[in-house]
């Protein structure tokens, strides 16, 4: 069992209580929610005639179903107009403070949260969203959670939970250039498989992860969950402190001081007990793209489509529904396949670093004619900044379609969908059958860089020819 | 898709039922249900959805499309079942199409915790045994009789014994599953909490 890591530490702080059936009930300091995943748990919360336990602990946006070409109201989709009707009289009635459209801090819920200083180290975070994982980035313990578990937390603050294990996953070296984080824990997810991380909290650490900002660092914990593990975090440090210094809702003078105290005391210890360790090469990784129907199936731009005889057993099953779902053949190299649609955004990789190094790849250059290119900013902030950096123009000048903020095409519930059997290349996170809207739309995923210079190409490519 | 629903509730000891296949590893919940599902504001109607891309596809040769397997409610998965998304939206489109329990070589974190939450037992079997029930339900009705007590399920062919983490087999036999109540006794102890964590002294001026 772990000892005296970051995660222990901060999971008997919150502990409440050890419930009789044996889970921990562990109180969650930030809770974030958004129109999907709410209104069945406010709904309980009325059957059961309860009331929000504290309110002010609860912070709300609205992402998933927000249209990103026209976003006047009443939406032209009656059904997202009833969903984020049902959000504001929920955040009304109980009091919740809530980041609409137009607010200038509306956004996706991963990418909101950490601009406003919410997320902080050593805090619980909860979210119905599986890619709460993300906040982990700042030394919190976050990890999404179902509707029900909404529903607790809304009446107590609490959840009901077994304490994780700790993996830490320690990456050696530095990535090189034109390699991103994207790619390092797409690379992670091969190496270890979709399901190793069950039951696991995933510690990122060493020398790669300590060059890593702060948003690439967001980016290799939002995917935790797509390695399996519910949670993943980073040890805070000074980039953690600076980062979040002087944001809307970081600690303010005299308890600044105190705050980045305390946060310098929660670092896993030198002498902490994991329950498992795993070393990696950073520098050895390269601009991985995925081939399959699961983040886990990725190859390095230069390499193969996987041979099912080079497979184990275990992985041979989704490999041949993966050949046959993305219609690609084993042995067929991944460079060059035509794409149909470039998507940049998602809580991935949707934020301004993500914007700003897709558009130095674009600048002077075009999307080539037969693809649709879009980029859909992961927040009204992000946006706001980028058209003060002149990004949205150069994104413009390319071709790439300016979007407003939202989840959009990482998971289709707005209008942005592929069409039929359409290949992205998308800076999302789940290349799953159907995800991103189509029932036989390929999603191939990749870095935001690698996007852009798959949108240049009109077939995927190695972003690092066109950067040199 | 079966006739009323009406959700589990208090103590669950017992499920008795007729099994239903379906083949694969890392089966994600965006194809248990698919995002443009979830646009709904309560779970109503999400039963007949359950699925949907994956049984198109499969034009009525899906296991849950098969006549036969109309009044199943146990479920035999292969490998990280239900991976990807939280949403609850999953297990809620099972449960209302008729899963009452659920079987597999092994679940994905967020899922199984939602399917406790609503009252869906989920237990583990080595791959050779889920193999050996998929291969038997092709030419045959499989009805189990589950006893969570023991843990075990059995049958006139089978006699198994079933894994579950013993905090949910706890749960399932006192009705603690349905977890708010439990949570909410404990709430001067939250009280306390509260007033005890340093960022909510240090944050006093954010919220």
């Amino acid at each position: 069992m772990s000892q005296n890591t970051l995660f222990d530490k901060v999971w008997d702080l919150h502990k409440v209580s050890s419930l009789p059936g044996g889970s921990d009930q562990i109180f969650i300091g930030l809770h974030l929610i958004h129109e999907v995943t709410s209104p069945q748990a406010f709904g309980a919360l009325k059957d059961k005639n309860l009331k929000v336990k504290f309110p002010e602990r609860t912070v709300a946006t609205v992402d998933h179903i927000v249209p990103t070409d026209n976003q006047s109201r009443p939406f032209k989709d009656n059904l997202a107009e009833q969903m984020i009707e049902t959000l504001e009289k929920n955040c009304l009635e109980h009091k919740i403070r809530f980041f609409n459209i137009g607010s200038g801090n509306q956004g996706i819920v991963h990418v909101v949260a950490p601009e406003l200083g919410l997320t902080q180290p050593g805090m619980t975070i909860a979210c119905g969203d599986s890619h709460t994982s993300t906040h982990g980035a700042f030394g919190s313990i976050a990890f999404g959670i179902g509707t029900s578990q909404v529903r607790d937390v809304l009446a107590t603050q609490t959840i009901a939970i077994n304490k994780l294990k700790v993996r830490q996953i320690w990456c050696d070296k530095k990535l090189s250039k034109g390699v991103f984080a994207k790619d390092l824990v797409l690379h992670i997810i091969n190496e270890l498989g979709v399901k190793a991380g069950v039951g696991f909290a995933y510690e990122f650490a060493g020398p790669a992860i300590d060059e890593l900002s702060m948003e690439e660092r967001m980016t290799i914990c939002n995917m935790s969950i797509e390695g399996g593990a519910r949670c993943g975090y980073i040890n805070p440090d000074e980039k953690t402190f600076s980062y979040i210094k002087n944001k809307l809702c970081a600690p303010k003078s005299e308890h600044w001081d105190k705050a980045v105290t305390w946060w310098k005391s929660l670092k896993s210890d030198e002498n902490s007990i994991y329950d498992d360790v795993i070393k990696l090469d950073a520098s050895r990784v390269e601009p991985t793209v995925t081939w399959g129907i699961t983040p886990g199936q990725s190859i390095s731009i230069n390499q193969q489509i996987p041979l099912l005889n080079d497979l184990s057993p275990n992985e041979k099953l989704v490999a041949k529904e993966a050949y046959e779902y993305m219609s690609f053949k084993p042995g067929q190299y991944i460079k060059d396949t035509p794409v149909d649609v470039c998507f940049i955004g998602s809580c991935t990789n949707g934020r301004i670093s993500d914007l700003r190094v897709a558009a130095k790849v674009l600048k002077n250059k075009k999307v080539s004619k037969n693809v649709k290119a879009f980029v859909v900013p992961g927040s009204e902030k992000v946006a706001t900044e980028a058209k003060l950096e002149g990004l949205d123009q150069i994104f413009k000048d390319s071709g790439f379609q300016w979007r407003e903020p939202g989840c959009s095409m990482c998971l289709a519930m707005n209008s942005d969908k592929l069409i039929g059997n359409q290949v992205s290349a998308s800076s999302s996170n789940r290349n799953f059958k159907g995800r991103q809207g189509s029932p036989s739309g390929r999603t191939l995923l990749m870095s935001p860089a690698m996007v852009a210079a798959a949108a240049i190409n009109g077939k995927v490519s190695d972003v690092r020819e066109l950067i040199n | 898709m079966k006739s009323e629903f009406t959700p589990p509730s208090g103590k669950i000891a017992n499920i008795n039922g007729q099994c239903i296949p379906l083949i694969g590893n890392d089966i994600d919940t965006d194809r248990i249900i698919p995002a443009r599902f979830l646009k709904c504001v309560n779970f109503d109607s999400l039963g007949e959805s359950v699925f949907e891309d994956d049984r198109k596809t499969l034009k009525g040769k899906h296991p849950f499309d098969l006549k036969e397997n109309k009044n199943a409610s146990i479920l035999i998965v292969n490998s990280n079942f239900g991976c990807g998304s939280s949403r609850e939206h999953a297990p809620q489109a099972l449960i209302r199409w008729g899963i009452k329990s659920i079987i597999g070589e092994s679940f994905a974190d967020i899922f199984y915790s939602n399917c406790i939450a609503i009252g869906i037992p989920c237990f583990t079997l080595p791959k050779k045994s889920i193999v050996e029930i998929q291969n038997y339900c092709d030419n045959q009705f499989l009805f189990l009789e589950i006893d969570l007590k023991k843990s075990l399920a059995k049958s006139k062919d089978f006699n198994l014994n079933l894994e579950i983490k013993e905090t949910s087999r706890k749960m399932f036999l006192s009705g603690e599953w349905d977890a708010t109540s439990t949570l909410l006794e404990n709430e001067n102890l939250i009280e306390n909490k509260f007033t005890q964590l340093p960022y909510i002294r240090l944050n006093s001026n954010l919220l």
